[in-house]
């Protein structure tokens, strides 16, 4: 009875939504229980929302080039909140170099323009807690 | 008579083949019909239906010479990072062949927060230049003279704060406000809809819109009071004829505001302008133009009775489909621009901005940008598509493919009618689901392989990640704290606060107009985040809750 | 993290392990309900449904600030049908309530439905009774009314509310047949749309026709405008007056009384039929009888009499 509860969330001021629409719904389609919260969060926001729903995946998505200063502070409220085992993913318009330093800071993968919605499921499969 | 014997020709032609081995194996949709002949335009009255170039309702293009006397406006967006860079940009552009500009600010400055406020964190310079105060926008223009050259602004919700700001530049360059040109985008629906820089809700972001159309209809009557954008539309995932349709919607929506708020439709309309996508279907997108200005034609004159035939025009801007781009194999996206901009060029653009070919990485490099001009460039000098106007005008594909387009949008325009106009299919979420729902098939039909992306899920090869991207370093935010700071230091700080106490008094009084009061406070140099923070605590602020 | 004791420290994580704890049925489940459950019993609980798209969320999302605004921490429990295709859903209550996302006295949490077959009720109660022993005076439990585990989720509410619109049509056939009448409190929201005067006196109309029903309450139409927080005021003083009534006249104990009846009847039920299932239906002689009884050699009232004789005995 343990489903896998997902957040679907856009931190900053980027309105850009179309790919978490779509990955949120892809997500849902693939038997995920999506938690879908807007444009225009703070990363505040988005880290009381994962704790209040105890979800098992945040999934952060950013086209405006500040995912380097919002995804990894997503990832440090989490820890600061106790939620340890959250996976937590981001994509968007990311360029390959950034990618490390997401990565050391805690996002577990990050997935560019292009990506099949099923490969974001088959990573979460692969890699939720 | 004819078209019986026509008919009986054509059924015995296709009978020839196998149907089967005529079928494109791998695309469901859009497709199609193998020939096209007469039968598909039955009924096709040319008068009726094309008419002349400039004149109603104007299918063949806006002007009676088009490119033949001159070529559309080649307006490359950009910005990013300070004033002081973007400005070295703007020049680069003029001084390579660009004839006009376009600005693209930061997600700050869109949503009227100031560089220092911490709902900016991590945005500041990101998507396009900071601008915090009138200090600011007199570098970005420094040494470029407001009175030659034509400026567009993507800023939506303040908008009229950025255009004062314009204004105020203008001024101490000794250039009158009633030369300038340009555009502000100034289209707060589509933001609620899809592109989601909002600031104030509903009632009073029309409010300022309407009195943006009345100032300049006064005082900036060259400029172009409202850029109604179906570009974002399409790049959050709708389909050509949702474009032209939500769009056009929204068009109705302001025009209805504007009217009753007192003012002659011919009084305003001829400055309202819209913004398309050139999206990758060529025919698709020429039909799309040519049935767009067909629709608004026949909207401004029957609808709302407007006499003069500028009113009826639709003048549009285009940008080549930024969500097209791949990341894959980034060097394809210049065939695939140019390909977009004979598009554009075809169904009769006015002016046209081309996406560079790493976008999908990052904002585009100075190269890359030269490539996006020169493409445009060689269409129109090489390419012999500007030569005639609507040169695919009597195709008989594209004849009926503008009619379907036509068709399609009236359709949804009725829908959207039926349940009160587009601000209210808004705020039912109609259109968000509509489109969310075009985008999430286009989505499903990529991994399914009913269509096909070159380089994405087809023909893909393994590469190395891409070099020489543009980045913008994180210290822009810092310098423009600093920037703030002294603006705010070496200003009359008294006289910025009765400035702002006045606008905010008036924002509490519907029957002023507050474009004078914005003016005020911008050249005492109060800051945009001051500026949209006292009409915040009267107007309040929107929150979406666009469901899935 | 010992969760029960953490929980009566107010501590945010654990009350949300403990929610996960009997939405997933995990092992400490039991554990942790048997050691809440003296600790609860003094929020107040209200349950607020109607049918889809009448605003249901966005009017908690009011309601639970014009409580804040009176001093009351608010604790949500928001529901949302599960796809019977994926067996996924989408949660779209928080993106109506993120104002509420940094108030220390705000917890939301989102539930599927995961196939009433679950027992929903009883997780969407013990969800209630942890933000309850968390300190939350105030749980909204809101759920789409179309079904009947809707309206036993509801039925875990001291006062419910049901919330309808404007312009359903026909819709009203089925609201008088069914979920109007588990309402204590009548809300019509988006009351600025055409039709919300008909729809009043169609209310109305009902009402007198089910008055030996509601006994010294007849349930209070409010019209709200939820989207610009009109009518929140009233909606709250009508639910604060209801709930004076239940004190007043005793029925609030009732109520409490019957629920806690109905919860344990329930449990057990639930209890009897796993045994039921394990050791019975599940089982080789099980097959045998049926077997039998298809080749008519036997009949079933003999057959669940045995049955039914030794499970009891």
């Amino acid at each position: 009875m343990a489903n896998i509860k997902v957040l679907v969330a856009k931190p900053g001021l980027d309105g850009h939504d179309r790919g978490a629409k779509v990955v949120a719904r892809a997500l849902r389609d693939a038997g995920f229980e999506v938690i879908y919260t807007g444009i225009r969060l703070t990363p505040e926001q988005i880290a009381e929302a994962a704790l209040q729903d105890d979800v098992n995946v945040v999934a952060l998505s950013l086209l405006s080039g500040a995912h380097n200063t919002l995804f990894p502070k997503v990832v440090e409220l989490l820890k600061e909140k106790g939620m340890n085992d959250v996976l937590v993913i981001g994509g968007g318009v990311i360029p390959d170099a950034d990618i490390p330093g997401l990565k050391a800071a805690g996002i577990a993968e990050v997935f560019t323009p292009g990506t099949p919605t099923g490969k974001i499921v088959d990573f979460i499969n692969a890699n939720v807690k | 008579m004819a078209n019986e014997t026509l008919k009986a020709g054509f059924d015995a032609y296709m009978a020839k083949a196998d149907a089967a081995s005529a079928k494109f194996p791998e695309r469901a949709n859009l497709e199609p019909n193998r020939l096209y002949t007469p039968l598909d335009i039955e009924g096709f009255d040319y008068e009726k239906d094309l008419g002349y170039p400039g004149e109603y309702p104007f299918t063949r293009g806006v002007q009676p010479t088009m490119y033949r006397g001159k070529f559309w406006t080649m307006r490359m967006y950009a910005g990013f990072s300070t004033a002081e860079e973007s400005n070295k940009r703007y020049r680069y552009l003029l001084a390579n062949g660009g004839s006009g500009l376009s600005c693209a600010f930061d997600l700050p400055t869109q949503i009227g927060y100031d560089s220092t406020d911490p709902m900016a964190e991590g945005e500041v310079g990101k998507v396009g230049v900071a601008i915090d105060s009138l200090a600011d926008m007199e570098i970005l223009f420094d040494q470029i003279s407001l009175d030659k050259v034509s400026t567009s602004m993507t800023i939506n919700a303040p908008a009229s704060v950025l255009l004062c700001m314009y204004i105020a530049v203008a001024k101490k360059q000794g250039v009158p406000s009633d030369a300038l040109r340009g555009t502000i985008q100034n289209d707060i629906l589509k933001e609620y809809a899809a592109r989601g820089t909002y600031i104030f809700p509903p009632k009073p972001s029309m409010r300022l819109i309407t009195n943006i159309f009345e100032y300049c209809s006064k005082f900036v009557p060259k400029w172009n009071t409202i850029s109604i954008s179906g570009y974002h539309i399409r790049e959050a995932g709708s389909t050509a004829s949702q474009e032209i349709a939500f769009t056009i919607a929204d068009g109705i929506a302001y025009v209805e505001a504007a009217i009753k708020a007192g003012m002659d439709v011919d009084a305003f309309a001829g400055r309202l302008s819209f913004f398309w996508n050139a999206h990758n279907n060529v025919l698709e997108e020429v039909a799309k133009f040519r049935a767009s200005r067909r629709v608004w034609a026949k909207v401004m004159k029957e609808r709302f009775g407007a006499k003069k035939a500028k009113s009826m025009m639709l003048r549009v801007h285009t940008q080549t489909a930024g969500s097209m781009l791949t990341a894959q194999q980034p060097n394809n996206n210049i065939v695939r621009v140019a390909l977009q901009t004979a598009a554009a060029v075809m169904g009769g653009t006015q002016s046209l901005h081309t996406n560079s070919k790493d976008e999908a990485l990052a904002l585009p490099t100075t190269e890359s940008v030269t490539i996006a001009l020169r493409t445009q460039q060689i269409v129109a000098y090489e390419s012999g598509l500007a030569d005639t106007i609507d040169p695919l005008g009597g195709s008989y594909y594209v004849e009926a493919l503008t009619n379907k387009i036509e068709k399609e949008a009236w359709d949804y325009i009725e829908k959207i009618d039926e349940l009160g106009g587009a601000p209210e299919a808004i705020a039912k979420g109609y259109i968000q689901k509509e489109i969310q729902d075009s985008a999430y098939k286009w989505q499903m039909d990529i991994e399914a392989g009913r269509r096909i992306i070159v380089g994405v899920n087809k023909f893909t090869q393994e590469e190395e990640p891409p070099k020489n991207l543009l980045r913008v370093d994180g210290s822009v935010g810092k310098l423009q704290a600093e920037k703030i700071a002294k603006v705010k230091a070496t200003r009359d700080n008294a006289a910025v606060e009765a400035k702002l106490a006045a606008l905010k008094a008036a924002c509490a009084d519907e029957n002023v107009n507050l474009v004078p009061l914005i003016l005020e406070a911008v050249e005492a140099y109060a800051t945009e985040g001051e500026i949209c923070g006292v009409m915040r605590q009267v107007f309040g602020e929107f929150k979406a809750h666009t469901a899935l | 993290m010992d969760i029960v004791e953490e929980i009566l420290k107010h501590n945010r994580l654990a009350l949300s392990k403990g929610i996960t704890a009997v939405e997933n049925e995990y092992d400490n489940a039991v554990d942790i309900m048997t050691k809440i459950y003296t600790h609860t019993g003094h929020a107040y609980v209200i349950g607020i449904t109607g049918p889809p798209g009448a605003g249901k969320s966005t009017l908690t999302d009011k309601i639970a600030k014009e409580f804040r605004r009176r001093g009351k921490t608010v604790g949500i429990v928001a529901i949302d049908p599960t796809s019977p295709y994926s067996g996924g859903a989408i949660l779209g209550d928080r993106i109506r309530m993120m104002d509420l996302m940094m108030d220390s006295g705000i917890f939301i949490r989102s539930m599927a439905t995961r196939g009433s077959l679950g027992g929903l009720s009883q997780k969407a109660g013990d969800a209630v009774k942890l933000m309850d022993a968390f300190g939350m005076d105030i749980i909204l439990v809101e759920t789409v009314g179309v079904g009947q585990s809707e309206v036993d989720i509801v039925k875990t509410a001291d006062t419910t509310m049901v919330v309808v619109i404007p312009g359903m049509g026909d819709d009203i056939q089925a609201i008088k047949a069914g979920i109007l009448e588990i309402g204590d409190l009548l809300t019509i929201n988006k009351a600025d749309r055409e039709g919300a005067d008909k729809l009043n006196i169609e209310m109305e109309m009902m009402l007198e026709l089910n008055n030996e029903k509601n006994a010294g309450w007849r349930p209070p139409i409010n019209r709200t405008i939820a989207s610009k927080d009109q009518g929140t005021v009233e909606v709250v003083d009508s639910i604060l007056a209801h709930q004076k009534f239940l004190i007043e006249t005793g029925k609030l104990t009732d109520i409490r009384r019957a629920r806690i009846k109905s919860e344990v009847t329930d449990m057990v039920n639930v209890r009897v039929n796993r045994y039921i299932d394990k050791n019975v239906v599940r089982t080789a002689e099980f097959d045998a009888t049926i077997e039998k009884l298809q080749r008519r050699e036997t009949e079933p009232y003999s057959v669940v009499d045995d049955i039914v004789s030794k499970v009891l005995k």
